[in-house]
């Protein structure tokens, strides 16, 4: 047995664990709530512009309580969020720069 | 002679951290650009293509919808899995996971249905540019949510008999398992409002 070697990733006290399970019921109400607005939005036929910037907003609002509650990132390691940082770093020109090559379309849209 | 692969339960000194958490994160971060390179791709097949039909003209929001309630469910239930462990109830941490499971066979249920409703009315990838990267994005996710409860039946079935001898290490396991499960569902939550709903 090695009950105890851990104290990071399983042995987090009872009161951790207890804190962890509330923000989880927490988090669940409030993605629900924001499925609703995301479905909310379709219906107001709002302009193309407008419903993609709030539904992408929402998404990644409930994305943030997914990543800092369901997967611990609230209370992480340094070197997980270095290796996060990096992977962002890498991420966003793979994301932004086909779409520059088309902004002049992105724009007319 | 069986050799022991290190700091599975530990931490390593230098990182702070054992090797299993950090390998499930940069596995992580290794979808992220997959993923990210698809969601490029449908920005740049959006504004490349003359029209862009709304995903309601081919696809269901009522049953997306259903769909999204199901993953966001199962992804609490995981960590009550994984809490049921660190308090060492492992009976807790059999439903909780059990339901996790089931949450993921409803939604693959739920797109069963979807996909060949698409296809009784004679859409297909080949159809047009949106259901080829619907289906492309939707099978990849798919595929992960197959991986992911491949995984997580193995934790719940004959992976568990790991928690008789060594309980910290198992948790890992779950914790990690886990980690991948949420990632799943973040990815469903951009998947939907893209393809559904703009």
């Amino acid at each position: 047995m090695s009950e105890s070697h851990d104290p990071q990733d399983a042995q987090a006290g009872h009161g951790d664990v207890d804190r962890h399970v509330r923000a989880a019921y927490f988090v669940f109400g409030s993605l629900l709530v924001l499925t609703g607005f995301t479905v909310a939005v379709y219906f107001l036929h709002l302009p193309t512009r407008a419903a993609i910037a709030l539904a992408l907003l929402i998404a990644t609002v409930k994305g943030s309580l997914v990543a800092a509650w369901f997967m611990h990132l609230v209370s992480e390691k340094k070197l997980i969020y270095w290796m996060l940082g990096l992977t962002a770093v890498l991420f966003l020109p793979l994301l932004l720069l086909p779409t520059l090559t088309v902004l002049d379309r992105v724009m007319l849209h | 002679m069986s050799m022991e692969i290190p700091y599975t339960v530990e931490v390593r000194p230098d990182t702070g951290l054992n090797n299993g958490k950090i390998g499930i994160w940069l596995f992580l971060a290794s979808e992220v650009m997959l993923f990210g390179a698809l969601f490029a791709s449908y920005v740049m097949l959006r504004v490349g293509a003359p029209e862009w039909p709304r995903g309601s003209t081919y696809l269901n929001i009522p049953l997306a919808t259903l769909n999204t309630v199901i993953l966001i469910s199962s992804s609490v239930t995981m960590v009550l899995a994984w809490a049921s462990l660190v308090k060492r109830d492992f009976p807790r941490f059999r439903l909780f996971m059990g339901i996790t499971i089931l949450c993921g066979l409803g939604f693959l249920l739920v797109k069963y249905f979807e996909y060949t409703a698409k296809f009784h009315h004679g859409y297909f990838p080949a159809t047009n540019t949106f259901l080829a990267i619907y289906f492309t994005l939707t099978g990849l996710h798919g595929l992960h949510v197959i991986g992911g409860m491949a995984v997580n039946g193995y934790l719940w079935g004959p992976g568990s008999a790991l928690w008789k001898t060594d309980p910290t290490h198992f948790t890992n396991r779950v914790e990690n398992a886990g980690l991948f499960w949420h990632l799943v569902d973040l990815v469903w939550i951009f998947l939907f409002p893209i393809l559904y709903l703009l």
